[in-house]
């Protein structure tokens, strides 16, 4: 089962891309764990998490070719 | 005359059957409050008063400055150190006279913000800090207040349209709802040390503009409850849709006055608050009323206090003894040291950061010292 990440603003910068694919993740509990393993310097950024578009503040079940999205406040103006 | 001038500056926009002269007339009556006249309010304000809008405000507190241009071209090179607010007013008074310009040359503050905001239809943020985006929503939420968002970086914008009730479900969503949390200084860099393509906040403030005019006029669908995320770099645009959050995870202020007393910078961490308060400050305090004083000295601990009146709550029970924010007081921690309290006080500030939480510097003994050499002066 494949999942696909997308990340934006400082995150990109973070993972060095703006796309990434995960396999084999339950739920965004266990994705954002190994996305903080893979790149510590996540732990300290604030961002909501979307599944399919819908930011979801839960642990939220995975399934393959669902796309979870990453997104940073910023307050440029 | 005036209405041949009037038919023929909008007649481009009257003929889109959506919009129609009935469009055009909502458009001359609505009032429209553009917060920050920078790279986003720039040419939001230029297409509001393009579309005839009948009266728009400008806020901003700030100067232009020769590396503005890049983002603002509404600005010449010779309008370097001049107020935006007012330099804006006057160019767009010239593109457009039918408009009313309203100049607000001001920083907005939880102490102004409700006030300003109020006469208004619909706001937009053009702001450039987490600190007044904060207070602008929750302005607009107290007041329902329609509020088109939109923040830029580098080469990534958001746009939003908050507190506006989706036709179908009725369901509306803010800032918070997004965000409920600020992010650490650190970790977010502004525009000032990151960059910003300069195209990036014309597109996004020009579709803040759009996105007034949907809603004034009525038609489209407004981007409610959802943030639309453009790269221009790479051309993704993404959607998301928004649910609103439980009181529990919100913690905005929810009335004028929890307005009125919300520490915003505190809340997005941009200065470390003072919470230590002097001998003299906390007499005046004392003098002008509304202040809550506790001892959190262990009881019976000496040395006693009978000059003024306090509660006792030894630091142990403090938090437990706080079960709701004390907005709009202020509250005067002691110990005999100042030790102890002032450890408190940042513990409670992070609990209840809408209230005025302060140690007394030095503690009783040095308040009572201070007493003392009042009284021998």
């Amino acid at each position: 089962m494949r999942v696909n990440v997308l990340v934006f603003g400082q995150i990109a910068e973070i993972t060095g891309s703006v796309s990434l694919e995960m396999k084999d993740t339950k739920d965004t509990n266990e994705l954002v764990q190994r996305l903080i393993t893979d790149y510590p310097k996540l732990k300290s950024i604030e961002y909501s998490l979307a599944v399919n578009r819908n930011i979801v503040r839960e642990n939220t079940k995975l399934k393959d070719q669902d796309t979870v999205a990453l997104l940073p406040p910023f307050s440029g103006g | 005359m005036e209405s041949q001038y009037h038919y023929e500056r909008y007649i481009r926009q009257v003929l889109l059957n959506e919009l129609g002269t009935s469009g055009q007339d909502r458009l001359s009556m609505a009032k429209v409050l553009v917060i920050g006249a920078g790279g986003l309010g720039c040419p939001a304000l230029q297409y509001l008063a393009a579309a005839g809008v009948g009266t728009i405000g400008i806020l901003d507190f700030d100067h232009v400055e020769l590396s503005n241009l890049q983002r603002q071209p509404l600005y010449d090179p010779e309008d370097t150190g001049k107020a935006k607010a007012v330099c804006a007013a006057n160019k767009l008074k010239r593109f457009n006279p039918g408009v009313q310009f309203n100049t607000h040359n001001l920083k907005l503050l939880p102490a102004n913000a409700l006030e300003i905001i109020r006469p208004y239809d619909i706001v937009i943020d053009g702001t450039d800090n987490f600190a007044t985006r904060y207070l602008v929503n929750d302005a607009c939420l107290i007041l329902s207040k329609p509020l088109v968002y939109g923040a830029v970086l580098r080469f990534e914008g958001q746009a939003g349209v908050f507190n506006l009730a989706d036709t179908e479900s009725g369901i509306k969503t803010n800032y918070r709802d997004l965000f409920p949390k600020p992010p650490a200084p650190s970790s977010v860099p502004s525009c000032n040390e990151a960059g910003v393509l300069g195209v990036l906040p014309g597109i996004i403030g020009t579709m803040q503009a759009a996105e007034a005019i949907k809603i004034i006029a009525g038609l489209g669908q407004p981007l409610c409850n959802k943030i639309l995320s453009i790269n221009i770099s790479t051309n993704l645009f993404y959607e998301f849709s928004i649910s609103p959050l439980t009181d529990q995870i919100v913690q905005g202020p929810k009335s004028p006055e929890e307005l009125l007393n919300f520490d915003y910078d505190w809340f997005c961490g941009m200065d470390t608050v003072d919470l230590e308060i002097s001998c003299d400050d906390f007499d005046r305090l004392r003098n002008d009323g509304e202040l809550i004083i506790i001892d959190i000295r262990e009881r019976g601990e000496l040395p006693e206090v009978n000059e003024f009146d306090f509660m006792q709550i030894p630091s142990g029970e403090l938090e437990e003894a706080f079960t709701e924010p004390l907005y709009g007081k202020k509250v005067v921690l002691f110990c005999r040291s100042g030790n102890r309290s002032i450890r408190a006080a940042e513990m409670l500030k992070k609990k209840f950061p809408a209230c005025r939480i302060y140690s007394l510097t030095g503690g009783i003994d040095t308040w009572k010292r201070h007493q003392g050499r009042l009284v021998t002066k």
